[in-house]
């Protein structure tokens, strides 16, 4: 057992209300910069929509991520061998088209045009050549659906799905969406790391941040094309490979990263977990239906004796362990089954993990009569003029999952790797906390029913309130448990502090800039 | 003209060599960051696919071809001492030569004509280009005009290359040479004193050692299994990071 510590992170899909804060304030501090614009460390996608950059899901068109060859996997795209073979072109790299041209407009023009017939505009132009361009795709183009011809409906997790089921999903009265926003995954089996030829690219073994050493990069940008998530950007000014660094400046001062303390809807949250790294090859090359069950065995209890023993003997600090064991992610992922991984199959055992979205699921269009409410309706009233209903109703406890207007298969195929029975699972207990709380506050339903339905999900009524108050009023601390740093440590063991017995302050320390910023 | 020619082929390969080395390595300490060919196939990836392929490993095979017939004459005279092995040898290298011509050749009409590479290309960038387009030229015109390159790149200009290596310079069989071969010759030491100030630094960094390299890399701050061990950091002075 080699336990390691990695910071992880749990979006809660049910919360994300789509405002792009996230992406903002991570623009504003890192990708704010030439050859940078096109990058979003942080992104929101639209779904059922092809994300960013386009169908970055298809891996094949990318060959990103591992595959499952005999019993050993391989980098599909990259590698060792594919990789050297394809150093003078890669032939599955996302061109700046499959992301967006940046562009802005030329405001000064606005004010600065002499008088004149017609009004002064504001052309855009492009960021990259500084000449006029025809804008042909922007950040979030399909935000909330918009242009679903061209792009919710070529989204890649719409493989499974029969042409009728599709057809469903699209008719007007029953389309729905929700938001899935992206960073990095920061990867115990990345595929980045494992393609970079330079080794530029690396894991921090104390918190699992996954860094590109920007003084190694020699630009042969296989990561990009390894990353499934298309999470690693290439910038064309400065030819060098950058990506999500989790805030890590931030992490080790103890503040939450940017994205996630500027949530607006409070969805993320961010802890320590433990995990076993002796499991990491083995977890990544079990058969596909087994890939979540085995990534979630490989994150270990923060209470077991055992495993503390174990982390203590790998240097893990005490004050480590302990936002280790009040971990949201741990509460969510582990002790509550709410979570799942992204995209499973490409076996990158990614440690960002989703609670899915219960309300697009849930909520059922019925066909019903308009007849008796309009009856007790003056003349000036609304009409309905369709016999569609929206319904939220618990009737049927789970009846709705199963009947719901947005397909498990489609949820199943981006957070289960393709099995409807997990994904139902996490939907289940988030539908049976749902009534719980509804018999507390509402009280149309029964104690009894409530109660049935969280024995059904597992639960018992005190982690129904622990998971409502995680869900819905957990402040700042309980969200981001973020453990120290500790450089102290790493500072002492660069250099004998007895030298600098009498000095003032720390001394000169040459050694704290050699790893590699 | 024997002035001349002692300056383009003793003082010129001297100069270039010495610029290359003390180049190479000047650069990479004061502009290391910059150390690799900024590659463009991001701003357009589709239309230089063929092309580079063609440049690069055309470029590359001929490049060890020339350094095998340098290094090892005597082995090369004997390989193509069979006719058949010397005509497919010779049709191999015509070949190779043609398709980093094309492939030259595309490729800077490529950068020319799409806008968006212009803002990546400097004027060195051109430079070189121009000048390896100037010598694969002549080299196709040596291999067309002057047949046989096997047998005399090795019996003449192998020695000369040896005598420049063991810093006495014999330059009488080199100076007898056509011209074309000569401005072959003067140029290949032209480029090789500019690599270090071009694009071309990037085969100097090419990443051999990740065939060996495990896949996964994980870094530590700290030694992990002394860190908290009270008695470690004060029982050795000076550890070193890690």
């Amino acid at each position: 057992m080699d336990i390691r510590s990695q910071v992880s992170m749990v979006f809660h899909l049910d919360k994300c209300l789509g405002c792009h804060t996230c992406s903002v304030a991570c623009k504003n501090i890192w990708t704010d910069r030439k050859g940078a614009e096109y990058m979003w460390w942080n992104n929101v996608e639209t779904k059922p929509g092809t994300g960013y950059p386009t169908k970055w899901e298809d891996q094949g068109i990318y060959k990103g991520g591992w595959e499952k060859v005999g019993g050993a996997i391989s980098l599909k795209g990259a590698g060792k061998q594919k990789g050297l073979l394809n150093i003078f072109h890669n032939p599955n790299m996302p061109v700046i088209d499959d992301y967006y041209e940046p562009y802005t407009y030329q405001y000064l023009d606005l004010i600065e045009s002499p008088a004149g017939d017609d009004q002064p505009t504001a052309r855009p132009v492009s960021l990259i050549t500084g000449k006029p361009i025809d804008i042909k795709m922007g950040p979030n183009w399909d935000d909330d659906l918009g242009g679903s011809p061209d792009f919710a409906r070529n989204d890649p997790n719409l493989k499974d799905l029969s042409p009728a089921e599709q057809e469903a999903m699209f008719q007007l009265e029953r389309m729905a969406f929700f938001y899935l926003p992206r960073i990095c995954n920061h990867c115990l089996n990345p595929a980045c790391v494992a393609s970079c030829p330079s080794g530029a690219i690396y894991k921090r073994g104390e918190d699992g941040v996954v860094l590109i050493n920007q003084n190694v990069c020699r630009a042969w940008r296989m990561c990009v094309t390894a990353c499934p998530y298309k999470k690693t950007f290439y910038n064309w000014h400065a030819g060098k490979s950058e990506k999500c660094i989790l805030c890590y400046p931030r992490i080790e001062s103890g503040q939450a990263p940017a994205c996630m303390h500027s949530c607006v809807g409070r969805i993320r949250y961010l802890g320590v977990v433990l995990y076993d790294a002796d499991r990491i090859h083995e977890t990544a090359s079990v058969a596909e239906q087994d890939l979540i069950d085995h990534h979630m065995s490989m994150l270990m209890d923060p209470f077991d004796p055992a495993v503390i023993a174990a982390a203590k003997a790998n240097g893990i600090a005490d004050s480590t362990l302990h936002a280790a064991q009040s971990s949201p992610v741990y509460k969510f992922v582990k002790e509550w089954g709410l979570a799942l991984p992204l995209h499973a199959e490409f076996r990158t055992l990614p440690m960002l993990f989703y609670v899915p979205p219960l309300l697009p699921v849930m909520a059922a269009v019925k066909e019903v009569s308009h007849r008796e409410q309009e009856g007790k309706l003056s003349s000036v009233a609304k009409t309905w003029d369709d016999s569609w209903l929206y319904d939220t109703s618990t009737e049927e406890l789970w009846g709705a999952i199963d009947q719901a207007r947005f397909p498990l298969k489609y949820l199943a195929n981006m957070l289960s790797a393709g099995d409807e029975a997990r994904i139902k699972d996490p939907l289940k207990k988030l539908m049976a906390i749902r009534i719980y709380r509804r018999w507390k506050t509402v009280g149309d339903i029964s104690q009894q029913k409530a109660l049935d339905a969280l024995g059904d999900a597992g639960y018992t009524p005190e982690m129904a309130d622990a998971i409502y108050y995680l869900t819905s009023l957990a402040k700042f601390d309980d969200r981001f448990v973020i453990p120290a740093a500790h450089r102290e440590h790493a500072i002492e063991m660069l250099e004998y502090t007895g030298d600098n017995r009498g000095n003032a302050g720390f001394g000169f320390k040459a050694g704290t800039m050699q790893r590699g910023m | 003209m024997s002035w001349l020619n002692n300056f383009l082929f003793v003082a010129l390969p001297y100069v270039a060599v010495v610029i290359f080395c003390v180049g190479a390595v000047y650069r990479y300490r004061a502009s290391g960051f910059q150390y690799s060919s900024l590659s463009s196939q991001f701003l357009e990836g589709r239309g230089s696919y063929l092309f580079s392929m063609l440049f690069h490993w055309g470029i590359l095979i001929l490049f060890i071809g020339h350094l095998v017939t340098f290094l090892f004459p005597a082995m090369t005279l004997a390989w193509h001492s069979d006719p058949v092995r010397l005509i497919i040898d010779e049709i191999v290298a015509l070949a190779l030569g043609l398709g980093v011509l094309i492939g030259l050749a595309g490729l800077l009409v490529r950068r020319i004509s799409h806008p968006r590479l212009w803002v990546v290309t400097s004027r060195m960038d051109l430079m070189i280009e121009l000048l390896l387009l100037a010598q694969i030229v002549l080299g196709l015109w040596t291999a067309l005009g002057y047949r046989w390159g096997y047998y005399w790149f090795a019996a003449d200009l192998s020695p000369y290359l040896w005598s420049v290596v063991k810093l006495n310079p014999q330059i009488e069989a080199v100076s007898a040479m056509p011209v074309v071969i000569q401005a072959h010759v003067v140029g290949a030491f032209i480029i090789l004193g500019m690599i270090p100030f071009t694009r071309l630094v990037h085969f100097l960094v090419a990443p051999f050692h990740y065939l060996w390299r495990r896949q996964q890399l994980v870094m530590w701050y700290w030694d992990r299994k002394r860190v908290r061990d009270p008695g470690a950091g004060w029982t050795e002075t000076r550890p070193g990071n890690n």
